[in-house]
């Protein structure tokens, strides 16, 4: 399946599924040809339709967009103005379960940037089922669990030479230890008590689970 | 170095002193480190004095110094305050960092606790980068080889360009390389991070700029200047002309300004990269760690569950059996009634009055208020004891590792009265003595929790001298004694809420690091025990002496008779006996003084249960000691402590009144 297919699909899954449309078919190309012929859509009059495995390609492909738009916004920090156009480029990327990968990485999130909804991968699911966020702030860990820093969520000066006096910096590794009656961690070789406001400012990339998204790129 | 010895050694000294003899000329070596790696210990192995050490951060809140001799010369040596990094958050580290940037050090000895290089090399890095004459000393270096540390102190010392010097200052191992290599060190002079091209591109525009001079490099003051600390303005102010000055700040505020997070972000997140990629190759960590019955006590002390009892046993054994009950009963009975009443007082009392012929002189000495009979008396025979097995729990205590544990486990609690479990360190202390308790309040970090703190320990905190004597009071009286602790926690509560209500400012934020637990050495114990009560008495003693030549002045020229007058009213309004105005009169010298005055009152039965326990509440509210007056003044200013202890004697009165009158009304007899 080549981009031009995954793009005619998404356009496609948008107009049936997200917006309801009826079926019709201004332009006959190359991709819908392709497409035909690998059964991911079927003539319907005198347009297209989405066969159902079509349909699963099509959603996966708005996901994996939408999912590039948080990347390149809430990571990468882009420009809303070219949001749309690179995420395009992008969402030909995610394959071999990066997408799940990516995902992960951004804590399972539920809207894209313009708020429409992201399409639930499995991963989102198996995360709400076992309670698990591989992403999470500190003070929503589980004690006992390692991880590393990824993201200090503040830009107050004072909490950030904190965070750097415990050795919280970005990629720094952790371990949560208790949540009560104060956060306490351990960082190298020592510990640490803090209070739930600076608890809630260090974002943590926990381990659990994590051979799952990681074993599907391996493979 | 023996117990005896330092003993010996500080006989002469005391401790705690600003400084004790060397001039300004001698060349300076800073000491310089993050809290709690020994930087105090390793001080007092290069100078032979002694400054307390402990098992906790923010111990040294003064900046002590001494004299180093080598074979080469002699040096001031001066330990600072525990700094994290060059960007200072709390007094202390201001502190330090002020040392680092004005004095022009000879060398710059930063201590790195070795098992925790990771986390403190960065430090390293930012010292070497502003051109300080620095050596690293990778102390602890056997706990660091104890877990499976390994570091090539050679390597690093390459890679650096600065010395790297393997020390353990508990033993004394690496000491003398360490004082070999003071005088042959030159200011570093490799820039080994990079901060990234935006960070890069301002420090090289605004390093143009600013003139050259003596002191850290021009790299450091851009990078103090992006980081918008005060220190660096203020260089910039007074060093730059003002055209030149706006320009660079203009150039610091549009590099920040491109940037997403603070430029403390970019340079910690550089500063770990830097330092992981150096470790990489000098040093090797163990994968496992270390979870033996040590850890597991310490995370049972951490759960509330277990942790509050133990908490409470704490208080129990230490402060109540250990204090309370030998201290201040046991010591104080044997050293009051056997040595004084039997060998002490009557041949004085009668030497006295074999020479001095009169009576009026003689009162000096060993009347009713003499110098001997009721100074040196309360000095020695109450004051001491209490003092002394107070410190003794509390050094236990302090070397355990136990009080930040104590302090994790009462944050939350402390939040409600606008402090952090930090505060309990000085709250304890000032269970011992609340003037050296208002000292410590400099390891909180904001302004508005060290005036909450120091209010409620001159308010609240009884210290040990007046708890010993107000549990001897009110001996038999178990109902009055809960009376007296449960209005205290009230007021407590009330006035640290109602603080915290008031007063403007951001809410406290807790951070804390948790020492392992150890066990403690005596010989430390003994040390800290004995320098504390020296200290103590030292403030103390003296103001015994001058109470009792001020009372008996003031009984002479009727000026004494005057203000008992004038307090009488007050005394009768909370219902007390005319008589118990001599002993609030005492308590405006120090508190205990004044409860020990009533004493006597309470030995002729001059007082009921409730005007007791009426008297013993206003008297603990009261503002504890004039000594307690001068540091509040020192840490506050005049204005401040002024403010308070107004608000302390209206609140010390209606404290007792309000007590009176609940009762009262209650119809309670205690």
């Amino acid at each position: 399946m080549n981009s031009l297919v995954e793009e005619a699909l998404e356009w496609l899954y948008l107009r049936e599924v997200e917006r309801r449309e009826e079926p019709e078919s201004p332009e006959t190309g190359r991709a819908l040809e392709e497409a035909l012929a690998l059964a991911l859509v079927e003539r319907v009059g005198g347009g297209y339709r989405l066969t159902d495995p079509g349909r699963t390609a099509g959603r996966d492909v708005v996901r994996r967009h939408r999912l590039a738009e948080c990347l390149l916004r809430n990571v990468v920090r882009e420009e809303p103005e070219y949001l749309h156009e690179d995420a395009c480029r992008f969402e030909h990327l995610f394959v071999h379960g990066l997408d799940e990968h990516i995902c992960v990485l951004l804590g399972h999130p539920r809207k894209c940037p313009h708020g429409r909804p992201i399409p639930p991968g499995l991963c989102c699911e198996r995360a709400v089922a076992d309670e698990i966020k591989e992403i999470t702030p500190l003070c929503d860990g589980r004690p006992g669990v390692n991880g590393t820093v990824v993201y200090l969520a503040t830009r107050k000066r004072r909490e950030i030479q904190k965070m750097m006096a415990m050795g919280i910096v970005p990629g720094a590794q952790i371990q949560l230890i208790q949540r009560s009656p104060s956060y306490v961690f351990q960082s190298g070789y020592s510990q640490f008590a803090i209070d739930r406001p600076l608890a809630a400012v260090i974002i943590v990339h926990w381990e659990i689970g994590r051979g799952r998204g990681y074993l599907a790129v391996a493979e | 170095m023996s117990v005896t010895r330092l003993l010996t050694k500080m006989a002469g000294s005391g401790c705690h002193v600003e400084d004790a003899g060397p001039g300004p000329t001698l060349p300076k070596v800073l000491v310089v480190g993050s809290p709690n790696v020994g930087k105090s210990l390793l001080f007092n192995r290069l100078t032979g004095r002694y400054v307390t050490v402990s098992n906790y951060p923010g111990t040294t809140v003064d900046v002590s110094r001494g004299v180093l001799k080598t074979a080469d010369g002699r040096y001031e040596v001066v330990d600072t305050p525990g700094m994290y990094s060059l960007a200072p958050i709390t007094d202390e580290e201001r502190v330090s960092f002020s040392l680092l940037v004005q004095q022009e050090a000879r060398a710059v000895i930063h201590v790195i606790d070795a098992k925790n290089i990771q986390r403190m090399l960065g430090l390293s890095l930012q010292l070497a980068e502003a051109g300080l004459p620095l050596i690293v000393a990778l102390n602890m270096a056997d706990e660091a080889r104890g877990l499976g540390v390994r570091i090539d102190a050679a390597k690093l010392q390459e890679t650096l360009g600065v010395p790297v010097v393997e020390t353990v200052a508990t033993t004394g191992r690496g000491i003398p390389e360490l004082i070999g290599q003071i005088s042959a060190v030159r200011p570093a002079t490799r820039v080994l991070t990079n901060y990234g091209a935006a960070l890069e591109e301002a420090v090289v525009s605004i390093v143009e700029i600013l003139p050259g001079g003596n002191g850290i490099s021009a790299r450091t003051r851009a990078l103090l200047l992006l980081q918008e600390e005060e220190e660096g303005l203020a260089w910039l102010r007074q060093n730059v002309e003002l055209a030149k000055a706006e320009r660079v700040l203009r150039l610091a505020g549009r590099a920040r300004c491109a940037l997403r997070h603070s430029v403390h972000y970019y340079a910690a997140i550089a500063l770990k990269a830097r330092v992981e990629k150096i470790l990489a190759d000098c040093a090797t960590f163990p994968v496992a760690r270390a979870n033996g019955v040590r850890e597991r006590l310490s995370r049972m002390l951490m759960r509330p569950v277990i942790g509050v009892p133990v908490l409470l046993a704490v208080l129990y054994a230490g402060l109540y059996k250990f204090v309370g009950s030998f201290g201040a009963g046991v010591l104080v009975d044997f050293l009051q009634e056997t040595v004084f009443s039997g060998y002490i007082t009557p041949p004085v009392t009668r030497f006295v009055e074999a020479v001095i012929p009169w009576p009026m002189l003689q009162e000096l000495f060993v009347g009713e208020y003499g110098i001997v009979t009721l100074g040196i008396r309360y000095a020695v025979a109450i004051i001491l004891p209490i003092v002394s097995t107070f410190f003794i729990a509390f050094s236990i205590l302090e070397d355990s590792g136990y009080l930040p544990r104590m302090a994790m486990l009462i944050d939350r609690a402390f939040k409600k009265i606008g402090l952090t479990g930090r505060a309990v360190i000085p709250m304890v202390l000032g269970f011992g003595c609340d003037t050296m308790a208002t000292m410590v309040t400099r390891t909180l970090e904001t302004r508005r929790e060290k005036i909450i703190l120091t209010l409620l320990l001159a308010l609240t905190i009884p210290c040990s001298a007046q708890i010993g004597v107000i549990l001897g009071l009110l001996q038999g009286r178990p109902a009055a004694l809960l009376t007296w602790a449960g209005f205290m926690v009230v007021v407590f509560v009330a006035a640290g809420g109602l603080l915290s209500r008031v007063l403007p400012g951001e809410g406290p934020s807790f951070y804390m690091e948790l020492p392992p637990l150890r066990v403690p050495s005596f010989g430390n114990v003994a040390i800290k025990t004995y320098t504390r009560v020296v200290w103590y008495f030292k403030e103390v003693f003296p103001l015994f002496i001058l109470a009792s030549l001020f009372i008996w002045v003031g009984r002479f020229t009727g000026l004494f008779d005057l203000l008992i007058k004038g307090m009488t009213p007050l005394v009768n309004w909370i219902g007390l006996p005319d008589q118990a105005s001599t002993a609030f009169l005492f308590g405006f010298f120090r508190r205990d003084y004044g409860a020990a005055g009533l004493y006597d009152l309470q030995k002729s039965g001059a007082l009921n249960g409730n005007q007791l326990t009426v008297a013993v509440i206003t008297i603990t509210l009261f503002l504890p000691c004039v000594a307690q007056f001068l540091i509040m003044k020192k840490e506050r200013g005049m204005k401040m402590t002024l403010l308070m202890s107004g608000a302390i004697f209206v609140l010390a009165f209606s404290g007792g009144f309000a007590a009176n009158t609940l009762l009262n009304l209650l119809g309670i007899t205690l």
